[in-house]
């Protein structure tokens, strides 16, 4: 038993950053004021990278924390505040009771069919990390550059015109003529 | 850990993104809720992309299939940041045209 891997320290964690990124999503999408929906936007995406980190993924972690958290809620901020939104609470960001009774009925309606479909196909399987390296799971940011130069080389390629293309075409919308 | 928790966990994600989406009217929050979605399916790549690499390990030789969970995660980050680029540019010539950026009132199409 003294060799056997314990899982207790992943189930803790996995624990606390799942509830507190339901939590601040379900506030993302509720809150009233809409600075406080990007600072709770924060959070979810934080624990994004903190399971990226569960899953011994730290490349996707660091990307994830200097993207989103860097660069995209700045954006957002950025956005709230070129389109002068008031800082404190508003009363009109959400739709009528109808429509919210609508969104909620699909979105609980979605949640029973990817549940079922998931527990029903994927409840025998387990990622079991411990005891393995990070090499070993494919995970080393060395691994994944090696393979984005080489194999998936196009699909790279694509996204930077992708990328260029998006940047180009943001300019051209947002710039005053 | 059984994969169904990461899996899980990015359905419910979804599902409030999905929820925040028809929800809202504000368009910042309206990206916001995509970027919840986008998000739960970047749990969903990365855990399979390890669930993966714990079958099959990746040995010293080059090319590893589990890779392509981590690879693909990050043309979705890549994609999601163009996504709200363009979006906060649209956002800003909403309300430029219209002085408010309620997603209602941009029925000039309606018959």
């Amino acid at each position: 038993m003294t060799n056997a891997p314990t899982y207790l320290p992943e189930y803790i964690m996995f624990g606390l950053i799942a509830s507190s990124m339901v939590v601040a999503a379900v506030r993302v999408v509720t809150t009233k004021n809409v600075v406080h929906a990007a600072l709770w936007l924060v959070l979810v995406l934080g624990g994004v990278a903190g399971l990226f980190i569960l899953l011994a993924s730290e490349f996707t972690a660091i990307t994830q924390v200097l993207v989103y958290i860097g660069a995209i809620v700045v954006l957002f901020l950025f956005g709230i505040m070129l389109t002068r939104a008031p800082l404190g609470k508003s009363a009109d960001l959400d739709n009528n009771v109808a429509q919210r009774i609508v969104g909620a009925l699909v979105g609980l309606s979605l949640l029973g069919v990817m549940v079922y479909g998931l527990v029903n196909r994927w409840s025998d399987q387990k990622i079991e990390l411990v005891g393995s390296s990070t090499r070993q799971l494919g995970q080393t940011t060395e691994q994944i550059s090696d393979s984005i130069f080489s194999t998936y080389l196009v699909p790279f390629e694509v996204v930077s015109v992708l990328l260029l293309a998006a940047l180009i075409g943001a300019i051209v919308l947002a710039r005053r003529d | 850990m059984l994969i169904n928790a990461y899996l899980l966990l990015a359905a419910v994600l979804f599902c409030i993104g999905v929820y925040g989406v028809l929800a809202r009217r504000n368009g910042v929050l309206v990206l916001m809720s995509i970027e919840l979605i986008l998000n739960s399916v970047n749990i969903n790549l990365v855990a399979f992309g390890a669930w993966w690499g714990a079958q099959q390990p990746c040995g010293a030789a080059q090319g590893c299939a589990a890779t392509i969970g981590p690879v693909f995660a990050l043309f979705v980050i890549t994609v999601a940041a163009a996504e709200v680029g363009v979006g906060l540019a649209l956002v800003l010539m909403l309300y430029r045209n219209f002085k408010s950026i309620d997603i209602d009132q941009v029925d000039s199409m309606k018959g």
